[in-house]
């Protein structure tokens, strides 16, 4: 597939910050590519250096085929909903669409069409005239869209634009975004630190930290198989138990925690040997209670601190030495009667759980 | 009791703006307006009439002043608009921190002095035997001394030069409030220089360029030192005519009549401004 995006070692310093530091990527044609990292990782920067407001220090954007590195904002096909929206306060709906028609010299009677059109597809038909400030925070956020798709970009980049809005119409949104991608056609980029957002919506994530990306991979291999420790702790919930590496045997390398316990999980990592300190992640689901532990399962003995009733996502919360353990309770209600301070057996599939080197202590 | 305590307080409160207006504002005013339908028919007895209007438009030299004043205003304010604006963006948009609190008051120490010194620093460096002169003679680019006062221009520079504060201020406050987002998803929706000044940083600081250019314009068209100092022979101001009427001619009623004029000129094209621009005083005054 022919890719929109791709760019090689790009490198953007401040000073002596490195903000984005030997970064490649490659996107292809119509697919949904999410930048996830917490703040202050170098998204922005990023993205910035994609639209063409900031020039990389060495690296080369492509984009489709094209070089990018000296071409300014205006002239890129590339077009950016920003994080607080930037609608033109002092413009109609259909002004702010039209604006960028306008820079394309559009006569007036297609321009009406295509404005007219793209906002019967994003939702809001005949609502030209009215003032941004009269619209209610979802529908500026499809103004925005609107906005840039009407001018058929090659990429579309989104600037963590469901930050503003409120937890219920964001769900909305998100859903609606990715409809709305597949509808359209056009590739998007987008950031954001909500990984929730990213693995909802995106084919590929790429998970920034440092200025760096420690992984791109579609959303289920990131969760199923993180490439570090910082993928796994950040995507999605998980468990983190540190222990000694006492044996490695084959893929699988066994733990010893602080309290003495012994458990079992699949190598993911480099630098795992015996006497190594590491870290076992192993996430809430994939933790199994009491009788239902099948043999040839990890085992680990816990202490309940606490039940934390959430409809389906209901949890437990458990000790074991100093760490704090949380394990999902099954729906079926075969584990009860779990009262704080009472004793309980955890086990997990070895393949399930994931090893990395710990840091130096 | 609790309305009652409150309503006092509003009086007291209230009292001082409203003895300003009226006193210092409506009365004089009023009286003005009075005075200049009064004809004199002899020493003691007053008539009313027009004939003092009748002679502003009979007699060319008062209605050619008075309409170039309001010209030259015009251009001043335009003028010091076109100045200002690049000021204010630095000021609001560029400068940083420190940077930005002393921009701010490199415009404001000029006016710790009065007019009349600002006025005489212009001339030293514009007469003949000013610095101007002295060092295009020393350039080699005038052969003898050049005289650059006592002409329009110089009248201009003066005039801009006053009003450049009361311009940059309202420009800077309104600009300081733009996301600067705006400007990228200008340039982002494929917009160049000229087409994101026009659509979205003018119109967004219209108010600040309107009550900027009114409050300019008002103290261009009212001032007096600085045409009359750094004004030729040829470059009358109307307010110059006004005290004249009044101090030199001792002619009350002439001067009321051109002084009510002045007001009404400077009304309507106040007015006229608001309506072209689409504002309204209650937004730009805000």
């Amino acid at each position: 597939m022919a890719s929109d995006l791709f760019c090689t070692d790009l490198v953007r310093r401040f000073g002596d910050h490195t903000a984005v530091d030997r970064v490649s990527l490659d996107v292809p044609a119509g697919t949904f590519f999410s930048i996830l990292g917490p703040s202050g990782c170098g998204k922005t920067t990023l993205l910035r250096l994609l639209a063409g407001f900031d020039r990389p220090d060495s690296g080369e954007i492509q984009i489709r085929g094209a070089r990018m590195n000296d071409v300014p904002p205006n002239k890129r096909p590339v077009n950016m909903v920003f994080q607080h929206l930037a609608l033109f306060p002092t413009m109609s709906v259909g002004d702010n669409i039209g604006y960028g028609l306008r820079r394309k010299k559009v006569p007036a009677a297609e321009r009406t069409r295509k404005i007219a059109r793209v906002l019967e597809q994003v939702g809001l038909p005949g609502l030209e005239d009215r003032n941004p400030q009269q619209l209610s925070g979802g529908q500026r956020q499809r103004v925005a869209l609107a906005r840039c798709l009407v001018l058929e970009p090659t990429l579309l980049l989104l600037d963590e634009p469901l930050g503003a809005l409120d937890l219920k119409l964001r769900e909305q949104m998100k859903v609606e975004l990715k409809h709305l991608q597949k509808a359209f056609g056009t590739t998007f980029v987008y950031i954001t630190h909500d990984q929730s957002e990213a693995m909802v919506m995106s084919d590929q994530v790429a998970v920034m930290r440092q200025g760096r990306f420690d992984q791109v991979a579609a959303p289920e291999t990131l969760y199923r198989d993180p490439a570090t420790p910082f993928v796994a702790g950040f995507v999605g919930d998980n468990n983190r138990l540190s222990g000694d590496v006492i044996s490695v045997d084959g893929d699988l390398a066994r733990l010893r925690l602080q309290s003495g316990e012994e458990v079992t999980g699949r190598i993911a990592g480099e630098g795992i040997a015996a006497g190594r300190r590491a870290d076992l992640f192993i996430r809430p689901e994939s933790l199994v209670m009491n009788g239902a532990v099948p043999d040839g399962y990890s085992r680990m003995q816990a202490t309940v601190t606490t039940t934390l009733f959430d409809g389906a996502n209901s949890r437990i919360e458990a000790g074991v030495a100093d760490q704090t353990i949380f394990a999902r309770l099954p729906q079926d209600g075969s584990v009860s009667n779990l009262s704080p301070d009472s004793a309980i057996q955890l086990g997990w599939d070895p393949q399930r759980a994931t090893v990395f080197a710990g840091e130096r202590v | 009791m609790r309305s009652s305590a409150s309503k006092l307080s509003l009086c007291l409160l209230m009292t001082p703006f409203v003895l300003w207006i009226v006193l210092l504002v409506l009365l004089p005013h009023l009286q003005m307006l009075r005075v200049s339908f009064h004809v004199r028919e002899s020493w003691d007895t007053v008539t009313l009439g027009l004939e003092q209007y009748q002679n502003f438009f009979s007699e060319s030299y008062y209605w050619r002043t008075f309409v170039r004043t309001g010209v030259m205003s015009l251009f001043t304010t335009f003028l010091t608009l076109v100045i200002a604006f690049p000021i204010a963006w630095y000021i609001a948009r560029l400068a940083r921190g420190r940077a930005k609190g002393f921009l701010f008051l490199a415009c404001l120490i000029p006016f710790w002095a009065s007019e009349l010194v600002r006025t005489y620093g212009w001339m030293i460096l514009l007469r003949e035997s000013g610095l101007f002169s002295t060092w295009l003679q020393a350039l080699g680019l005038a052969d003898g001394p050049v005289e650059m006062l006592y002409n329009d221009a110089a009248v201009i520079i003066g005039l801009v030069y006053n009003g450049l504060l009361f311009m940059v201020v309202p420009l800077v406050t309104t600009l300081d409030g733009m996301d600067k987002n705006l400007v990228e998803a200008g340039y982002d929706l494929g917009g160049n220089h000229w087409t994101v000044l026009r659509e979205i940083i003018v119109p967004w600081a219209m108010p600040g360029v309107v009550s900027g250019c009114i409050v300019v314009f008002m103290l261009t068209l009212g001032s007096y030192l600085t045409p009359i100092l750094m004004g030729g022979k040829d470059s009358a101001w109307f307010t110059e005519q006004i005290f004249t009427q009044f101090i030199t001619r001792f002619n009350w009623e002439q001067g009321a009549a051109l002084g009510v004029l002045l007001l009404v000129l400077s009304s309507v094209i106040v007015w006229l401004g608001l309506r072209v621009t689409g504002q309204n005083l209650r937004k730009v005054m805000g």
